[in-house]
């Protein structure tokens, strides 16, 4: 028998990348001078599960790359090496590589083995308290140090288990130089023979810098299912390390803190390649068991109430006034089951917006440091849950928010004291739920935003007119246009100017609205609002040549029907709507769509205004049907993108309807309607 | 680690032999002829029912069904070929197919004349045919083989469904 190993990865991968979150946001906790045990031990047990899972999965690099921060963390656990500042930030960085190692590995690509050597390096030689000394060296001493022989002699049943002792020389293997010698004595003849009783009994000699605990660890999974009996050879003692906690290791600071920003830095670029390119990759997610627990109590109830109207189906010979009055409570009772039970399905897509936030502590304690800032970081309402696909594409624009607070909001130290603020700036990040909306709030005590700058930026670039005069609320408004950006001088941290218009634009992107309220010297706030899930819309049905379309209620601005004295055809083609002081072109869906026209006449039809990045356009439909919550079906499961529609869904008489992209239309009715020749379409019925 | 990715070689190899044994194929009628197509990759037939049509896109493309949830787009496979139109009758049915492309499988439903039979074709009683110069045709047939003194057309679906679909994407978007 033998299992496919492969299939296991995303489950590592997914448990590593968790615990390498797990192992930051605790060692940041470290840096913040907390001196909870418990930290440790969390960091510790991510650094100890990544290499045992690494070692199972044969990422061997991994392994001896995070078996020697295991070591490092261990000596700290046992209280055996204080918890200093230097060992805190060479941890940090040790995340960093680990966790590109891992994302190497998880994409099949090869890991720049010299820089994982470089920072195994430095943490050997933190460990060894003196800095820079190469890892041969280290190894070359480490064969005089200590030798252990183990007799393991597994209980018959120790197969049935699941352990393997292979895997587990493997490991020991990995620690140093091994010889074993096997007692094959209880191995009985061929006919009595058992594959899965274990009949072999091993005497292992390891050599090398290995301490006790590290080979207890390898035995820990079959403790209880054999004998095993470990004894130290020659004259190393049971301390597992020479040096003590006191050996000094401020020298290690100084090459590292020269090095660590750059370090770090193309620790990021290679980040955001890496997410580009496993974009597509399969993705999952976990699911508490109440959630869970929950949509089985549904499906339960559903189940009743679908006995009970199944009766009626079957038993009820007539039906009599009573009778309806019971099938109406039934079918009352499946609605509100129904719609309990899709609630409770849209839930497991819902994560707390914590995922999203946790990445910021890390992220301002680097940037504050690179900055010189002094800035505190607040998080609040980090369990409000959101959509999984809304969460992941709200990530950047929030990180590039976070960014321009820190750079742009939250001013040097001593100009904070001149102005009687606090030297310490605050970023407060806030979430919470209002209607059907989550509302995550980034707001700074800084200085605020320039309007002064803003706006001479503005006539600078022409965006407004010289004489013109806008008010606070319009000016702030002008840092979301395109290639804006008052930062005198380009950092690395922000001020691109590429910024607040893709920020924008991906809100939008996601059917949400962004806002700004700034006030001078008390800081600014922004105020993203977004829908709780994509995957579900509140639509507009409406019918067009005998088919049914929907478009989504939040790009409608208005309904109306037409008065044919406000329409005006420009140069005979393209017709406009007088809409108050507005003129919107009218886009005709069948001739975009190329659809059998049902009425042509602009007086019978009725015009829906949409909106779409600022530009409206009417679509003229025959007419306007209900409005209803639909699922949206992507149609590129089975097909391809089509431009103007975002996707389909399923009606409630089981006919598919297709949902209308109204940034799409927009760009298409520009372009004029499609350019191939009217096709025949004639469709059997 | 390594035993056990050789003994995975292994099975596949076994299974691989196994297929190619003995094959068994869906066929259908389209214009007097008959066509069959591997029945692994045959979901399920279904009869005609009306469509959603989608705009813009060749007319082959009749539109798309709800398949139990799911949006399955149909093929004429009559216009697909370039075939004179035929009214859809009581045997017109849709044939769903599993259908591979470069990196995913998708579902898609062929429309066609009639259902036939399913055969049992060996391997070596597959004949390559002669490419005339038309490409849909040797792009999407890929044998031909003699059943009871008649001649049937094997279709390669992926070709058939896949490369012409995509290759519109871009064209129609752009």
């Amino acid at each position: 028998m033998s299992i496919d190993i492969s299939q296991f990865h995303q489950v590592f991968f997914e448990e590593s990348f968790e615990g390498l979150d797990l192992m930051e946001s605790a060692l940041l906790g470290l840096s913040q001078g907390s001196d909870d045990p418990e930290l440790i031990h969390l960091i510790f047990r991510a650094a100890h599960s990544i290499k045992g899972g690494s070692g199972t999965f044969g990422f061997t690099a991994i392994a001896s790359f995070t078996h020697v921060m295991e070591t490092l963390l261990d000596e700290m656990r046992e209280g055996e090496r204080s918890v200093s500042k230097p060992a805190l930030t060479l941890l940090l960085q040790s995340g960093d590589v680990l966790r590109d190692m891992l994302e190497a590995a998880r994409d099949g690509r090869e890991f720049d083995p010299d820089r994982a050597a470089t920072m195994q390096a430095q943490l050997e030689g933190l460990l060894d308290g003196e800095v820079g000394r190469s890892p041969v060296s280290s190894q070359t001493e480490a064969d005089s140090r200590s030798a252990w022989r183990i007799q393991f002699r597994p209980y018959p049943d120790l197969l049935k288990t699941g352990n393997d002792p292979v895997r587990m020389f493997r490991e020991l293997a990995a620690l140093g130089e091994m010889t074993v010698e096997v007692d094959t004595s209880a191995v009985p003849r061929a006919e009595v023979y058992d594959a899965e009783t274990c009949y072999l009994a091993w005497t292992i000699t390891l050599s090398g810098d290995i301490s006790r605990e590290q080979i207890d660890e390898i035995f820990e999974w079959v403790d209880g299912d054999c004998d095993l009996v470990v004894e130290a050879l020659g004259a190393r003692q049971e301390s597992p390390l020479p040096q003590s906690a006191d050996t000094p290791k401020a020298p290690a600071a100084a090459p590292l803190a020269g090095g660590s920003d750059e370090d770090r830095r193309s620790g990021d670029d290679r980040r955001k390649t890496d997410r580009r390119t496993t974009a597509a990759a399969d993705t999952s997610i976990r699911v508490s068991i109440n959630k869970i627990d929950e949509i089985i109590n549904m499906v339960g109830e559903l189940v009743i109430t679908q006995s009970m109207l199944g009766q009626f189906g079957t038993e009820v010979e007539e039906f009599d006034s009573g009778m309806i009055e019971k099938l109406r409570d039934g079918l009352s009772q499946l609605e509100r089951n129904t719609r309990d039970l899709q609630e409770s399905v849209m839930r497991i897509r819902m994560l707390p917006i914590s995922f999203s936030f946790n990445r910021f502590p890390r992220l301002v304690h680097d940037l504050s440091a690179k900055l010189g800032k002094k800035i505190d970081l607040k998080i609040s309402g980090e369990s409000t849950e959101l959509d999984k696909t809304v969460m992941e594409k709200i990530g950047d624009p929030l990180v590039h928010l976070v960014r321009n607070s820190l750079d742009h909001g939250i001013e040097m130290p001593d100009e904070r004291a001149a102005k009687g603020k606090p030297e310490t700036g605050v970023v407060h990040l806030n979430a919470y739920h209002q209607g059907g909306h989550i509302i995550i709030e980034i707001s700074d005590d800084g200085g605020g935003l320039p309007t002064d700058k803003i706006l001479s930026k503005a006539r600078q670039r022409g965006l407004v007119g010289e004489g013109e005069t806008l008010s606070h609320e319009e000016t702030l408004q002008l840092i979301f246009e395109p290639g804006f950006s008052t930062a005198e001088t380009v950092s690395d941290v922000s001020g691109r100017g590429v910024g607040m218009d893709v920020v924008r634009r991906n809100i939008k992107d996601l059917g949400g609205s962004i806002e700004v309220r700034s006030e001078r010297d008390q800081g600014s706030k922004f105020t993203i609002r977004l829908p709780l899930t994509l995957a579900i819309l509140d639509g507009q049905l409406l019918k067009v040549s005998d088919e049914i379309f929907i478009i989504p209620l939040v790009s409608i601005v208005e309904s109306l029907q037409i008065d044919v004295n406000k329409v005006n055809a420009i140069a005979g083609s393209v017709e406009m709507y007088r809409l108050r002081d507005d003129y919107v072109p009218i886009v005709r869906l069948y001739e975009l769509f190329d659809l059998q026209p049902s009425n042509t006449s602009l007086q019978d039809a009725l015009l829906v205004i949409v909106e779409h990045d600022g530009r409206k356009v009417g679509i003229l439909v025959d007419e306007l049907l209900g409005q209803q919550q639909v699922v949206i079906k992507s149609l590129e499961t089975n097909f391809r993108r089509v431009a103007g529609l975002s996707g389909a869904t399923i009606l409630g008489d089981g006919m598919v309807a297709l949902i209308l992209d109204v940034g799409g239309l927009i760009s298409m009715s520009n372009r004029g309607p499609a350019s191939q020749p009217p096709r025949n379409r004639e469709r059997a019925a | 680690m390594k035993a056990v990715q050789e003994e995975q070689e292994v099975i596949t190899a076994t299974t691989q032999i196994g297929m190619t044994d003995d094959n068994q194929y869906l066929t259908f009628m389209l214009a007097g002829e008959e066509y069959g197509v591997d029945i692994l990759r045959v979901q399920e037939i279904k009869g005609w029912d009306k469509v959603t049509p989608i705009p813009n896109t060749p007319d082959y493309m009749q539109g798309v069904i709800n398949l139990r949830g799911a949006i399955v787009p149909i093929v004429d496979l009559r216009s697909r070929f370039c075939m004179e139109k035929l009214e859809y009758g009581p045997t017109t049915v849709v044939i769903v197919l599993r259908v591979r492309g470069e990196d995913n499988e998708c579902i898609m439903g062929i429309v066609v004349d009639a259902v036939s039979d399913v055969y049992n074709i060996q391997e070596e009683d597959l004949r390559q045919i002669q490419s005339n110069g038309n490409s849909l045709v040797a792009e999407s047939v890929s044998s031909i083989a003699t059943v009871q003194e008649k001649m049937v057309i094997l279709l390669d679906i992926d070709h058939l469904l896949n490369s012409r679909e995509l290759a519109d994407i871009n064209g129609a978007l752009d």
